[in-house]
């Protein structure tokens, strides 16, 4: 055996047998038990690409949050000043950070200033200003809190929407914070994305509000205190939506975040799908001594300003549980508990950026690369066997070595493959092929000059030496940038390419090498087949 | 022992007149090609514009003309691309439509099974960028173009010197710009594929390059009195076997790419192939003779008259 020759070819091996063991996960689905204990888990994932799914990139309208709690904080004050006896004109959010409440005296401001100073101390004070005979007080929100706000809306949206996900059911979905104000999901081998989106794009805030009754929706104008919200009814046979406008009160009775449980039935009467919800203890006393007060009058079930209907409180409903109905299908009413069980977000968000492949391109894509693929790897292989002869086939042994080191390493880092992953593999073949065609052109050279197998071995390895180093490092260059840069699909590309680099660099440096040592090493052999 | 080209003596460097004007042809229409782009009048990708795009699959042949009339009385205002297999055809929503992001994989499918009943569409992708992503995603490309230009250049002057630095960059950005026409001319869509494509051969065409450098200055060090012109032929004749082989490997596999890979690689392989070649071309008649005229204008200037004179 050849000086050194035993270490290299245990190195080999020992990268064989690693990449056997580490590939095992992705080969078998199902891992025996006593595996799973001690040996590596992670596999290969397949990217959205090719197995299909939807990647989303959601930006949460994090203003909307900080407007959303100034409002509350108006609500709130309103209450507390009505309790208190102390007479104001309007209390209103004005800015995007700032709640203003006009009163008529003088006295009543430096009262309602103080009230502010004691229960709101987190905010600050704008002084008081006069004009024509009122006196306005202000609170601003402080910019340090503004961005605490901001930044929880985010965490809460992101975990909103993790609920969400889970009970609809994905499995291994991927959901992540991205930059400041935004959120990636990932949604693989999803069967209705549309449906998907749909559920996790919806702010979900459901109010309770009284119907405004003697005004009417078209007549223009509308009191101060009231809104007009629409009800959409689909006919299930034409599909031809309606809307029928409502004219509402602003101030909503109940919100959302009092539910405890929501849960699709079926009315018995008309086998139609509606949701129970079960308000909590806060929630039901609410509810019991709103449907108390308002016997006879209608109220309006709103779900992100859309009415979805507005029954006739017939009398008083204790107990805390109510129905919403409005012409539902067995997935929409699913879907809306889901949101109502979830939450509502903190905040509106916006679907910035939706790549979704069906499950059947995905499939098509990834027989198609690997079919190319196979097809690419007999080419390269047939060619340099015709070509170097012996020589060839020990260049494609290498070539094998690398696609088997590359696929073991790709499955130890769970490394993710996509279609121009693949692309990258098939490139990499050639490019492994590359660098034992390098050497042996050197050393044909040297065998012409007249030197024997043996050194012109030697030679053909040290001067090639160099120049596959710098090929590589170029090539690493730039993949490394694309992995930086890169997103999905791009992102798995760079993956492959800069690992297959690397191995290349050590396959062609040492792993064929060693075979060509183990023929030559006597140093009595005559002729080289190259 | 099997050659394709056993010891060739071809003057490829008394051929540089020639192939300076075929480079500059090409890159000029690759510069035109980026003009367009940024004009907004080239074939963009919707990764850059913004916008959405939805492929759609037909169980029976529809008309072009058809699929126009449907998306128009559904008041969609989109642009149509055939898709080369199946029954299956792309449409690009401009960014300005009024369709919410989220909602064209339901609309759009719904206008064709409108306008003709019982047509079964399925969905193959959509991918619906808001404007903020495509506008970022064309800094990051700048960015990422430049930097790893700028890593070569880097590199390439450290291991060999300046004058080699310039050649290569010269070289990589003709190839870069030769993919920029190839795209332009076939009229194929511009994205972040091809970007990726083009920084794949930007890495890939240099191993070419570095390997005529590689032997150019070995023979530089070998023989200092010869002529300039004669070493670098020399050297390209000596190397240019394996350059046409370790290109020849990688080409085949990227052909069965762009024949078998599928419809969503095959521009991207495309791409690929072309800067293959041109990666082979530009490093025997670019780079070499970039850096062969900055030798000659540096000794020139060094030692004015000592070196005789090369023929053009």
């Amino acid at each position: 055996m050849p000086k050194g020759a035993g270490w290299r070819i245990a190195l080999i091996a020992a990268f064989v047998v690693l990449s056997c063991i580490y590939l095992v996960p992705t080969l078998s689905p199902n891992l025996p038990e006593w595996w799973k204990g001690m040996l590596p888990k992670d596999k290969i994932h397949l990217g959205l690409d090719l197995q299909g799914g939807t990647h989303l990139v959601l930006e949460v309208e994090t203003a909307k949050a900080v407007e959303g709690t100034l409002d509350l904080v108006a609500t709130d004050l309103e209450d507390t000043l009505n309790s208190k006896n102390l007479r104001f004109k309007r209390i209103s959010r004005t800015a995007s950070d700032k709640v203003s409440i006009v009163v008529y005296e003088k006295d009543t401001a430096t009262a309602v200033q103080k009230l502010i100073k004691d229960k709101y101390r987190d905010y600050e004070i704008i002084p008081t200003v006069e004009e024509g005979g009122m006196v306005g007080v202000a609170l601003r929100m402080k910019e340090q809190d503004i961005q605490d706000r901001k930044d929880k809306a985010v965490a809460q949206a992101l975990e909103t929407i993790r609920n969400r996900i889970d009970q609809f059911g994905v499995s291994e979905p991927v959901i992540a914070r991205q930059g400041i104000n935004q959120i990636v999901v990932q949604l693989p081998g999803i069967k209705d994305p549309q449906r998907a989106i749909d559920l996790i794009g919806r702010t979900a805030r459901l109010e309770f509000k009284m119907v405004k009754e003697g005004v009417s929706p078209t007549g223009g104008a509308v009191p101060e205190d009231s809104e007009v919200l629409y009800e959409k009814h689909t006919d299930p046979t034409t599909g031809a939506t309606t809307e029928m406008p409502l004219v509402v009160l602003k101030k909503a009775l109940i919100t959302g975040d009092l539910l405890t449980d929501a849960q699709v039935r079926i009315d018995s009467q008309f086998n139609q799908p509606y949701v129970g919800i079960e308000f909590n203890s806060l929630g039901a006393r609410l509810f019991d001594q709103i449907t108390a007060a308002n016997v006879n009058k209608r109220f309006a079930i709103v779900l992100d300003r859309n009415v979805y209907s507005a029954p006739v409180i017939r009398e008083r409903i204790s107990g805390g549980s109510a129905q919403i109905s409005g012409n539902f299908t067995e997935k929409t009413a699913s879907d809306l508990a889901i949101v109502l069980r979830a939450g509502a977000l903190p905040a509106p968000v916006k679907i910035i950026q939706n790549v979704t492949v069906g499950a059947s391109l995905g499939k098509d894509s990834i027989d198609k690369g690997l079919m190319a693929g196979g097809i690419g790897v007999a080419l390269v292989i047939v060619f340099m066997a015709i070509y170097y002869k012996l020589s060839g086939m020990v260049a494609n042994l290498g070539m094998v070595l690398n696609i088997l080191y590359l696929m073991g390493a790709m499955s130890a880092l769970g490394a993710t493959l996509t279609l121009p992953g693949i692309a990258a593999i098939v490139l990499l073949v050639g490019m492994s092929v590359d660098s034992n065609v390098i050497i042996f052109e050197r050393i044909r050279e040297e065998l012409h000059l007249g030197k024997s197998p043996k050194s012109a071995l030697e030679a053909g390895y040290d001067k090639a030496f160099l120049t596959i180093m710098d090929s590589h490092v170029t090539a690493l260059i730039t993949a490394a940038v694309l992995f930086q840069f890169g997103t999905g699909p791009v992102k798995g590309f760079a993956v492959s390419l800069s690992l297959g680099i690397m191995i290349n660099l050590f396959t062609s440096l040492m792993g064929t090498k060693v075979i060509f040592d183990l023929f030559l090493h006597k140093g009595n052999v005559k002729k080289m087949s190259i | 022992m099997m050659e394709f080209l056993g010891k060739t003596n071809i003057d490829f460097i008394g051929k540089r007149n020639i192939s300076f004007v075929i480079s500059a042809i090409i890159s000029i229409i690759g510069m035109i090609a980026i003009i367009q782009m940024s004009r907004g009048v080239a074939n963009m990708g919707i990764d850059f514009t913004g916008g959405t795009s939805v492929q759609l699959k037909f169980d029976k042949p529809l008309a072009m003309s058809d699929a126009r009339k449907a998306l128009h009385a559904a008041g969609i205002e989109a642009e149509l691309q055939e898709v080369k297999e199946g029954n299956k055809l792309l449409v690009k929503l401009p960014r300005k439509s009024a369709l919410a992001v989220g909602k064209a994989a339901e609309l759009v499918p719904a206008a064709f099974v409108k306008a003709q009943p019982g047509l079964q569409v399925t969905v193959d992708s959509t991918t619906e960028i808001g404007p903020s992503i495509g506008e970022k995603l064309r800094k990051d490309t700048i960015v990422a173009v430049a930097i790893s230009m700028l890593g070569i250049i880097c590199y390439i002057a450290w291991r060999f010197d300046f004058k080699f630095g310039v050649g290569a960059v010269v070289a990589t950005l003709h190839d870069v710009l030769a993919m920029f026409a190839a795209y332009y001319i076939t009229g194929r869509e511009f994205n972040l594929l091809f970007i990726t494509a083009v920084l794949t051969i930007a890495g890939y065409s240099l191993t070419d390059t570095v390997v005529v450098f590689d032997r150019i200055r070995e023979n530089l060090h070998k023989d200092l009195k010869g002529s300039l012109h004669k070493i670098f032929n020399n050297s390209i004749n000596e190397v240019l076997s394996r350059s046409i082989i370790t290109s020849l490997t990688t080409f085949l596999a990227a052909i069965s790419l762009f024949v078998w890979g599928g419809e969503v690689i095959h521009d991207f392989s495309f791409a690929l192939l072309v800067g293959i070649v041109v990666g082979v071309y530009s490093s025997v008649y670019v780079a070499s003779p970039v850096v062969l005229l900055l030798e000659q204008r540096a000794m020139n200037k060094g030692e004015s008259g000592a070196v005789q004179p090369v023929k053009a």
